[in-house]
C-alpha cells in the first residue's frame, strides 16, 4: 500500500525548500573556493558568505556585523550563553533561565553551574508562560544573564520578550533569547525587542541543517568557545560552512515573505486541526496558550492513551507528528516542558504535536481529522484506563 | 525499530478484551510509568482455555501483551508460568534494548493472573 505522507513535525526539523537549494548549489561547485583567499574563487564565496550575513541582519533588522554564522541552535545557544560568562572576569555571579528552556540551554546552564554560577530555573504557569513579576523577583545584583526562549518548542508558548530584556536591563544583565522555533513564524526585530542575544537556527527554516546564527548586540561582548582563525570577528574560528550560509540567508530572506502568505494559511490549517480536534475527541486538551502561540503548532493531549502508541499508528497511515511521552525517548523520561506545565506523567504520557508547514494542505487536516480520532479511538480499546467510574476524571 | 511481528501484534492485537467472569485477574504496571496491563484468565482443569487482555502502553506493551496470551492459550496453568519475559521477546523477533525491561510486563501479569486464580480457587 503506497500511503500519501502527510508530514506534520516540522518544530522537528523541515525540508530544505527548492529555492535555497538553488541558492546553495554554485557555492559547492563554482565558488568553491575559500573566502579568506584573495583569487576570484575566494572572492565569490566571501562575496555569498556577505551577502547572506546582510540577508540575515535584514529579516531581524539586525546590523550584518551584529551576525555570526555558527553550526546551528545548539551551537548558538552555548556561545551566547557560556560566551557571556567568559567575558566576565571572573565565572561567578548569577543566571536565570526557565524551566522549558531546550536543552541546548538548560545543559549550557548546567555547565554554568558546574563552572561556579548560581543559576536560576524559573517556573511558568499552567500555559507555559514566564511570569515578568516572577522574572522581576529572581533578579539578583549580580545576574549578569537573562535567557529566556522566545517560542517554546513543544507547546508553541510564546513570551513577553520585550518586556523580560526591559527588566534584564533595568538590572544590569542581558538578555538572551533562544528564537529557534519562532524565526520565520512571527515577526521578529531585534531592535524593537532590544535583546542582546538571538538563536536561531538554519534547518527549523527551510533552510539546510548543521548551520546557525547568534545575533549579538553591538557594545555586548562575549568569548569564543572555539580557538582558531580569525573567522567570524574572532568569535567563532573555523573555515566557514559556504553552502550552509548561502542556504540561511536565502532561507531568511525568503521566511520574511512567507509570513505575509504562508503563515496566515497555515495558521488557519492549524485552528481547524484544533477546533476538528477537540470537537470531535472526548477528554483531549490543547496544551500551551490558546493565543500566546506559534501559528503552526497544536499540542493536544488524550487521555487513557500512550502517545508512542499513537505515533505508531500514525505513521502506519503515513503521518509523522511527535510526542512528550517518555516512551518514545532516549532517556524514557517524560518531556520536562509537560511537567514543568503541571501535567501528571500518566497525562504527559498522552501528549501528541503536530507542526504544520508550508507543504500542508486542506486535505491534510481532513485526513488528520479522520486518523487521529480513529486512532485515539482503537487505542483507548485497548487500553483498561477510561472505564466506568474512570471516564468521569 | 520495532520488528514486523511486534508491528503485526501492535496492529492487530490478539484476544483484546476483557472476559467477564474471569478466573484470574492479573494487573501489573501503573500509569506512571506509561505502562498498566490486565490480564483475564479463564480455566477449566487447570488449563487456560480462554485469556484476555487490556493494555495502556507504547507499541512493545501491547504487542508483547498481546503475544503472552497467544503463548498462553491453551496451556497448562503450570506450562503457563514458565512463560518468561524472553520468551515473549524471542516470539516477537525481538525487541528495542530500551524496551526489553520497562515494557515487557506482559509475563509477569499472566503471572499474577494464575496467581490470583490460584488464590481465589
Ligand atoms: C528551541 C530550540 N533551540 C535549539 C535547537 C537546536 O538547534 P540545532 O538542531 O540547529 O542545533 C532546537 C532544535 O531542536 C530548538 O527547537
Amino acid at each position: 500500500m503506497s500511503v500519501k505522507k502527510v508530514y506534520v513535525d516540522h518544530s522537528a526539523t523541515s525540508p530544505v525548500d527548492p529555492l535555497v537549494l538553488e541558492a546553495m548549489l554554485p557555492y559547492f561547485s563554482d565558488r568553491f573556493g575559500n573566502p579568506s583567499a584573495l583569487y576570484s574563487q575566494g572572492r565569490d564565496a566571501h562575496e555569498g558568505v556577505e551577502v547572506a550575513r546582510a540577508k540575515v541582519a535584514d529579516a531581524l533588522g539586525a546590523e550584518a556585523d551584529e551576525i555570526i554564522f555558527t553550526s546551528g541552535g545548539t551551537e548558538s545557544d552555548n556561545l551566547g550563553i557560556i560566551g557571556t560568562a567568559l567575558a566576565r572576569e571572573q565565572m561567578k555571579g548569577h543566571v536565570i533561565t526557565s524551566s522549558i528552556e531546550h536543552l541546548a540551554v538548560l545543559n549550557s546552564c548546567k555547565h554554568l553551574e558546574e563552572c561556579g554560577i548560581d543559576v536560576t530555573y524559573l517556573p511558568v504557569n499552567e500555559y507555559g508562560e514566564v511570569g515578568l513579576d516572577v522574572l522581576q523577583d529572581a533578579m539578583r545584583d549580580d545576574t549578569f544573564l537573562v535567557s529566556i526562549g522566545y517560542a517554546n518548542q513543544e507547546i508553541g508558548t510564546i513570551q513577553k520578550i520585550g518586556e523580560m530584556a526591559e527588566i534584564a536591563h533595568d538590572n544590569g544583565a542581558l538578555l538572551h533569547t533562544d528564537a529557534v522555533q519562532a524565526v520565520g513564524k512571527v515577526p521578529i526585530n531585534v531592535k524593537d525587542l532590544d535583546v542582546d542575544l538571538l538563536t536561531l537556527s538554519g534547518h527549523k527554516i527551510y533552510g539546510p541543517k548543521g548551520i546557525g546564527a547568534l545575533y549579538v548586540k553591538k557594545g555586548v561582548s562575549i568569548e569564543p568557545m572555539q580557538h582558531g582563525g580569525g573567522h567570524e570577528r574572532r568569535l567563532r574560528a573555523g573555515t566557514e560552512n559556504v553552502p550552509g550560509i548561502v542556504g540561511l540567508g536565502r532561507a531568511m530572506e525568503l521566511g520574511q515573505e512567507w509570513l505575509e502568505t504562508d503563515i496566515p494559511r497555515i495558521k488557519g490549517l492549524r485552528d481547524r486541526l484544533i477546533s476538528g480536534i477537540l470537537g470531535s475527541i472526548e477528554n483531549s486538551y490543547l496544551n500551551g496558550h490558546p493565543d500566546r502561540r506559534l501559528p503552526h503548532n497544536a499540542h493536544f493531549r488524550f487521555s487513557f492513551i500512550e502517545g508512542e502508541a499513537i505515533l505508531l499508528n500514525l505513521d502506519y497511515y503515513g503521518i509523522s507528528a511527535s510526542t512528550g511521552s517518555a516512551c518514545s525517548s532516549r532517556s524514557l523520561k517524560a518531556s520536562h516542558v509537560l511537567l514543568a506545565i503541571g501535567l501528571k506523567h500518566e497525562d504527559a504520557h498522552g501528549s501528541l504535536r503536530f507542526t504544520l508547514g508550508r507543504s500542508n494542505t486542506e486535505e491534510d487536516i481532513d485526513w488528520l481529522l479522520v486518523k487521529v480520532p480513529e486512532i485515539v479511538a482503537k487505542l483507548r480499546e485497548i487500553s483498561p484506563l477510561g472505564r466506568g467510574a474512570d471516564k468521569e476524571r | 525499530m520495532y520488528s514486523e511481528k511486534v508491528m503485526d501484534h501492535f496492529m492487530n492485537p490478539r484476544n483484546l478484551g476483557e472476559l467477564e467472569n474471569a478466573d484470574g485477574v492479573g494487573e501489573v504496571g501503573n500509569p506512571t510509568c506509561g505502562d498498566l496491563m490486565k490480564i483475564f484468565i479463564k480455566v477449566e482443569n487447570d488449563k487456560i482455555i480462554d485469556i484476555k487482555f487490556q493494555t495502556f502502553g507504547c507499541g512493545a506493551a501491547i504487542a508483547t501483551s498481546s503475544m503472552v496470551t497467544e503463548l498462553a492459550k491453551g496451556k497448562s496453568l503450570d506450562e503457563a508460568l514458565e512463560i518468561t519475559r524472553d520468551d515473549v521477546a524471542t516470539n516477537l523477533e525481538g525487541l528495542p534494548p530500551l524496551k526489553m525491561h520497562c515494557s515487557n510486563l506482559a509475563s509477569d501479569a499472566l503471572r499474577a493472573a494464575i496467581e490470583d486464580y490460584r488464590k481465589r480457587h
